[in-house]
């Protein structure tokens, strides 16, 4: 699947978006959080803020407890500050 | 109707496009948004704010965009709604972004504009990045704003 990331969480991990494959034992979002903050120091230090992450799959915004399910795309952002 | 944009905006002329020709509007309000050149980092300590760079998701920021539109127009009658959002790098007295709604009442038309600037804050795809002398910082979410929309939300 492809993961995406925005503003200071992109900034961070140093990327914007990847394709990563996650063990089967990865099934929520949350989940995924954990497991994707153990792929280096970037992403353990942007994901240690997870707490106040919102997330999206394909392009929905949904809770971090959603099961991932069959999403092609995950993203993770930081609340938005926009107008 | 929506936009998403890295141009300026000229406010007059949006708004005579918005209303001209439907005699059926009696009010327009709007909300023009500009880029302060004060950030408050902490309390009694301002930095001074060379500029903001906006980042949005394209694509996904044109449809949170519409949906707050079409919720605007589900909760009052108006007759025409506008929604203008700039990206890119900002400088302080620059537009950011337009809200204007066309009614044929005032009180309608206050309430929808105060609406879609409230949950456009806390629902579209924008962060802001904000450039100081001292360096860069994220702008990070207000309790206030979430407050603000909050009052919105239906039970």
């Amino acid at each position: 699947m492809k993961v995406r990331y925005f503003a200071w969480i992109k900034q961070t991990i140093g990327i914007g978006e990847e394709d990563v494959d996650p063990p089967a034992s990865v099934t929520t979002i949350a989940e995924l959080v954990t497991w994707l903050a153990a792929r280096s120091p970037r992403h353990e230090a942007a994901f240690a803020q997870a707490k106040i992450f919102g997330a999206a799959l394909d392009q929905k915004v949904v809770p971090l407890a959603t099961p991932v399910g069959q999403a092609r795309e995950v993203a993770f952002f930081p609340p938005f500050t926009g107008g | 109707m929506i936009r998403v944009q890295r141009e300026d905006f000229d406010v007059g002329a949006e708004l005579e496009r918005l209303t001209r020709g439907n005699p059926r509007i009696g009010g327009v309000t709007s909300f023009t948004g500009l880029v302060r050149d004060q950030h408050v980092r902490e309390e009694l300590h301002r930095d001074r704010v060379d500029a903001m760079v906006l980042e949005h998701w394209p694509g996904v920021t044109e449809k949170a965009l519409e949906d707050i539109e079409a919720e605007a127009h589900r909760r009052w009658p108006l007759e025409a709604c506008l929604i203008i959002h700039r990206y890119g790098r900002l400088l302080p007295g620059d537009r950011i972004v337009l809200v204007a709604v066309a009614s044929p009442h005032r009180e309608a038309a206050f309430e929808a504009c105060q609406f879609l600037i409230d949950w456009l804050k806390t629902k579209a795809p924008f962060w802001k990045l904000e450039q100081t002398a001292t360096g860069e910082s994220w702008v990070g979410s207000h309790a206030g704003d979430e407050a603000a929309a909050a009052r919105w939300e239906r039970k």
